[in-house]
């Protein structure tokens, strides 16, 4: 069941960011050129997003389990601290250069093979490295 | 309207929210793409997290064959700029647990104050990013 529902999400997931247009970096480019040509569309994107996941998070703390009985996986951590900042900052500024966030990196072999082999490797590594200083 | 204006980026975003809310209320897993990524990378390899990947590269492709819309191919953008932009981004996401999903869509979501900074943080730094390499160098 966890692969069904996984596999339905993801689809529903890849479409819906193709359909936005966040695999178009020049767009993207366009939403975060605020001091320019300013392109404010991606904003309903994230806007939209949070018109299903506001309500749905608030529901769930009501229901308890999910729909296969397995416990919801809340986020434990709560505090702000230098990870969360660091990590944040060198996310924004490799969004910013190239216009790729991780998810429409993910489809990229789809969307621009040419760029996804430079991309999306090192990418896999950053995570990888990260994970790793995590755990030490 | 302003020219920018389309209804298509709402509707992907209500896409997006709701595949979210059904991998939460099927499985109970957030779906933050760096962490099941990230997750693939560095363990626990679940089942589910290659069905999500999978299924994103479905999506995607649907889109593309079913030519919904354009998608303009970028050129000549320079192979060097992308692994490093690709290597901080993934480092970036990997120490500050999410991405625009993880923390944007889902993070945010349910409210938590971390998210909340985490994403204008991102998104603030993006911005100065590009301000940087349109308007200055």
């Amino acid at each position: 069941m966890n692969f069904v529902f996984a596999l339905i999400a993801g689809v529903m997931f890849g479409f819906g960011l193709a359909l936005s247009q966040m695999i178009d970096p020049a767009k993207v480019i366009g939403f975060l050129d605020v001091a320019g040509n300013w392109d404010p569309s991606l904003a309903f994107v994230m806007g939209g997003a949070l018109l299903i996941t506001i309500p749905g998070f608030f529901i769930s703390k009501r229901l308890g389990k999910s729909i296969t009985g397995q416990k919801f996986q809340w986020p434990t951590k709560s505090d702000i601290d230098r990870p969360l900042v660091v990590g944040a900052v060198l996310f924004g500024l490799g969004w910013g250069l190239v216009g790729y966030c991780p998810g429409p990196a993910m489809l990229l072999p789809i969307f621009n093979p040419a760029e996804a082999m430079w991309f999306v490797i090192p990418m896999l590594v950053g995570l990888w490295f990260a994970n790793k200083l995590k755990q030490a | 309207m302003p020219d920018w204006f389309n209804l298509t980026a709402l509707y992907g975003g209500l896409m997006i929210g709701a595949a979210a809310m059904i991998l939460w209320f099927g499985i109970g897993r957030i779906a933050g793409v760096s962490g099941i990524v990230g997750r693939l990378m560095s363990g626990p390899r679940d089942g589910w997290a290659w069905a999500f990947v999978v299924g994103m590269l479905i999506g995607g492709a649907g889109y593309l064959f079913a030519g919904i819309g354009e998608t303009p191919v970028r050129e000549g953008m320079s192979p060097v700029l992308l692994a490093v932009a690709g290597l901080i981004v993934g480092v970036g996401t990997g120490i500050g647990s999410g991405c625009t999903s993880g923390h944007g869509v889902c993070g945010i979501g349910r409210l938590s104050a971390r998210s909340i900074v985490a994403t204008c943080i991102f998104m603030a730094v993006a911005a100065a990013t590009v301000f940087v390499t349109n308007h200055i160098i």
